[in-house]
């Protein structure tokens, strides 16, 4: 009868159904974040490198996050493989955010550590003007590392590079208006506009300093996703883009794109040092902060702009340069 | 301990690691082309993940919307002082921009899957509840009468006549409601859910071919489920086909 | 399934958030500026009313008379009901991404990518309204000796109101909640509070939810009064 068979298909629907949201139930399961990935010791194809596993520290689960822009992923990412080839269980939670998330998620305790700059931290965490920010690497590690202390964190030392955030423009427009400092944007920034992160309005090292320090008035500031810093010079929307001084795109396309002089040093360079909960390195033990300097040495200037090129210009994974990188320098087999 | 020999060979890239680039010898990827694909085909295993993430997201947030929304339709459809209230608010869920959902559940249920999950199901209420109602109501008086008439309860009728009749109302509300929630869930990597929006937020927000490729694979993914469940539509209702042809 | 956790009375979190409406408060970020407070709120609400009404417009201008056309003549069903299924398939980052990305960022190119979703609401609901229009009074209308545009317009529209208007009002939800996410194409409407947490803060964040979600069902609101106005008395008598 016609009902019989109706209420059968019906049945069939439903049956078909339960099974999918089981088949749903039970992915999900296996619970993966939307930016985590898991490293483990085996990835780094076994003996061969300078860091060897050590078995004492698989009890021991790290995560390691970083900010949203490419070179802080794949700091993050270097660290995370070393830290896994010394035999650590890893996880990472890459690309948080700003600053401001970045240490709030590590306070949290969601993330163990994370790769900040000694100027971001001083200038945007702690407050400090561009003045009282120290020029010398080793001094702007102590301090930052003693304001750090006063919230229970802790920093390891500093990376060789520094990078410093950038006034930049358009070769084209540089040459037409003379500019070849960010003081010279005096009197004709009033017509120009100026594109940069959401948080930079009021980072002391981005457009809150330009207008306090330099006295800079702009036509108006757009916040764009930090991706898309380039793409709007490109695009002829933006007469000014905040840069960084690491940037692939200043030397492979160094006819296309200029960066203005820090005349007056407001924008101070900063390197990186792995900021972490003090807990989290009595746990980890010393093998800790040990890998983490050990793999950093080899991060010179010009290591980073190739690693930069990778991930920004030939859109390889934060992963893949990190890994091509230990690799190359003899950390991992 | 681990030991970390470091001779002058380690901590030292090896040579033709450094690499010169000028603007004419940049790859495709590295430029303003519409699509590369190279790339594309060297790097589709990126999106393994976000779209296996994506398809998780949408079939619990179509089977919970369902859930729901299929309960309340019933039950409104025997008492008719429920209908507009809840047509009401289940429209309220549907106007709320999926992305002010996933911040305003924040203080409750914070960051992660669940929260894309619930929003995701109360957008797709709205759709799935009215597609019900209206099939139900469409069903011709008489042939209620003609069930009772043979002596049917009201729940066999309801089962056995008005549901199997209402089904294409049904299905093509949940067509509807799925290939919607296909497009909306691409906001989830704003909630921390995953999905398909993480390779083009943080995989080259600037990078077309990325956009492309995830955002393809998106609307791939709608019209398959539209196919599927066209199919499931024809299936379940055997006598609609003798009408077409 | 992350654990569920215990939900915690979220009355805290709504009072920071309307204190962050009205009042300006320190940024999350440090350098001294205040952020949030009635102005900003408003610059936000009413830049994203702007692009709203702008792109609903443009949807409508060239949405409306194609689906009414291809309606009255009875033409061109697969494109009109095709693109509205096709419409609802577009994801909406990657609308805003992909343009941000090919044609650039800014108030004019975010109109156009938001009229790209407003379309096939619009056209397929005038489509459809019009075909399905009882043919008994365009059959007498056309006894009568009407032309074919006063059947259109004096006959077939006023009983297509409600399909019309549904399609209006779905081009303009899609339309409210794509614009919110435009600040990542550089335009700041009231998403700017929520995308960028680390500049305003968990308050920030809740407090630009709460006026999208109030401005999104205003909206709602004032178009399903506006529908009740146009449908004309008969229709309503109708049955729901």
């Amino acid at each position: 009868m016609r009902t019989k068979t109706t209420r059968l298909s019906w049945l069939a629907v439903c049956t078909g159904l339960v099974l999918v949201l089981s088949l749903g139930v039970a992915a999900c399961g296996s619970d993966d974040d939307d930016t985590s990935g898991e490293s483990t010791a085996a990835e780094s194809e076994g003996g061969g490198g300078a860091i060897a596993a050590n078995p004492a520290n698989g009890k021991v689960t790290l995560t390691i996050g970083s900010k949203n822009f490419a070179e802080s992923e794949i700091t993050g990412e270097i660290y995370a493989q070393a830290l896994a080839a010394a035999g650590y269980k890893v996880k990472t939670d890459l690309s948080l955010g700003s600053e401001t998330i970045a240490l709030k998620t590590l306070k949290q305790g969601e993330i163990s550590g994370y790769p900040e700059y000694t100027s971001t931290a001083l200038e945007s965490l702690f407050s400090l003007e561009p003045g009282e920010v120290p020029a010398d690497a080793q001094a702007a590690y102590e301090k930052a590392k003693a304001e750090l202390e006063k919230d229970g964190l802790t920093a390891f030392p500093p990376t060789p590079f520094s990078s410093a955030n950038a006034v930049g423009t358009t070769t084209k427009l540089a040459e037409e208006e003379g500019l070849e400092t960010v003081s010279d944007l005096e009197g004709k920034s009033e017509s120009l506009t100026l594109y940069g992160s959401p948080e930079c309005r009021q980072r002391i090292d981005c457009l809150a300093g330009l207008e306090k320090y330099y006295g800079l008035k702009f036509k108006s500031f757009h916040p764009v996703d930090i991706g898309l810093r380039y793409t709007v010079l490109e695009k002829g929307q933006a007469d000014l883009s905040i840069l960084f001084t690491t940037d692939p795109q200043l030397s492979a396309e160094k006819d296309k794109f200029v960066i203005l002089e820090d005349d007056k040093e407001v924008f101070p360079a900063g390197n990186v040092i792995f900021v972490t909960r003090n807990s989290v390195v009595e746990a980890a033990g010393p093998d800790y902060e040990k890998t983490i300097v050990a793999v950093q040495e080899g991060l010179t200037l010009p290591v980073v702009q190739e690693l930069n090129a990778r991930v920004e210009l030939e859109k390889q994974t934060p992963k893949q340069a990190a890994a091509a990188y230990l690799k190359s320098a003899g950390y991992v087999g | 301990m681990a030991s970390l020999a470091l001779t002058a060979a380690v901590g030292e890239v090896g040579k033709g690691f450094l690499r010169e680039r000028t603007s004419d010898t940049l790859p495709c990827q590295a430029t303003e082309k519409l699509f590369c694909f190279d790339w594309a085909k060297d790097n589709i295993d990126r999106y393994g993940t976000p779209t296996v993430q994506h398809l998780e997201l949408v079939t619990l947030a179509v089977l919970f919307g369902f859930a729901i929304a299929f309960t309340l339709a019933l039950l409104a459809h025997r008492r008719r002082w429920l209908r507009s209230p809840l047509l009401a608010a289940t429209g309220v869920l549907y106007t709320i921009p999926s992305i002010a959902f996933f911040f305003l559940l924040l203080p409750l249920t914070g960051r992660g899957v669940d929260t894309a999950v619930i929003a995701l199901t109360a957008f797709n209420l709205q759709v799935i509840y009215r597609n019900t109602i209206v099939g139900l109501s469409n069903v011709p008086a008489s042939v209620k009468e003609a069930a009772k008439g043979i002596g049917q309860t009201d729940r066999q009728i309801l089962w056995r006549v008005e549901l199997p009749l209402a089904t294409p109302e049904i299905i093509a509300g949940l067509r509807i409601a799925t290939v919607s929630t296909v497009a909306i869930a691409t906001l989830a990597v704003f909630a921390g859910g995953g999905g398909l929006g993480v390779p083009i937020k943080q995989g080259g927000i600037d990078f077309k071919t990325n956009i492309i490729l995830a955002g393809g694979i998106a609307i791939l993914m709608a019209l398959a489920f539209d196919v599927l469940l066209l199919a499931i539509q024809r299936l379940v209702t055997p006598w609609e086909r003798v009408a077409r042809a | 399934m992350s654990a569920f956790t215990v939900p915690q009375l979220p009355l805290g979190s709504i009072q920071g958030a309307l204190e962050f409406i009205f009042e300006p408060q320190p940024s999350n970020v440090t350098g001294g500026k205040l952020v949030g407070g009635l102005d900003q709120t408003l610059e936000l609400a009413l830049t994203q009313l702007e692009v709203t009404v702008l792109a609903l417009a443009l949807s409508m201008l060239l949405a409306l008379p194609a689906g009414l056309y291809l309606g009255h003549r009875g033409i061109g069903e697969l494109l009109a009901v095709g693109l509205g299924n096709a419409g609802r398939a577009i994801p909406e980052l990657a609308l805003i991404a992909f343009m941000a990305a090919a044609i650039g960022v800014g108030t004019l190119n975010l109109t156009i990518a938001l009229a790209v979703l407003g379309i096939p609401p619009i056209l397929t609901n005038a489509f459809v309204g019009i075909r399905q229009v009882d043919r008994a009074p365009v059959e007498a209308a056309r006894g009568i000796g009407m032309t074919e545009r006063e059947i259109l317009f004096k006959v077939e529209v006023p009983l297509a109101i409600p399909t019309l208007m549904a399609g209006i009002r779905l081009a303009t939800i899609a339309i409210v909640a794509t614009a919110t996410i435009a600040p990542l194409a550089g335009v700041l409407t009231l998403g700017d509070y929520i995308i960028n947490e680390n500049v305003y803060g968990e308050n920030g964040v809740v407090a630009g939810a709460i006026v999208v979600a109030v401005m999104a069902l205003s909206l709602e609101l004032l178009l399903a009064l506006l529908q009740r106005r146009l449908t004309s008395k008969g229709l309503k008598l109708r049955p729901a």
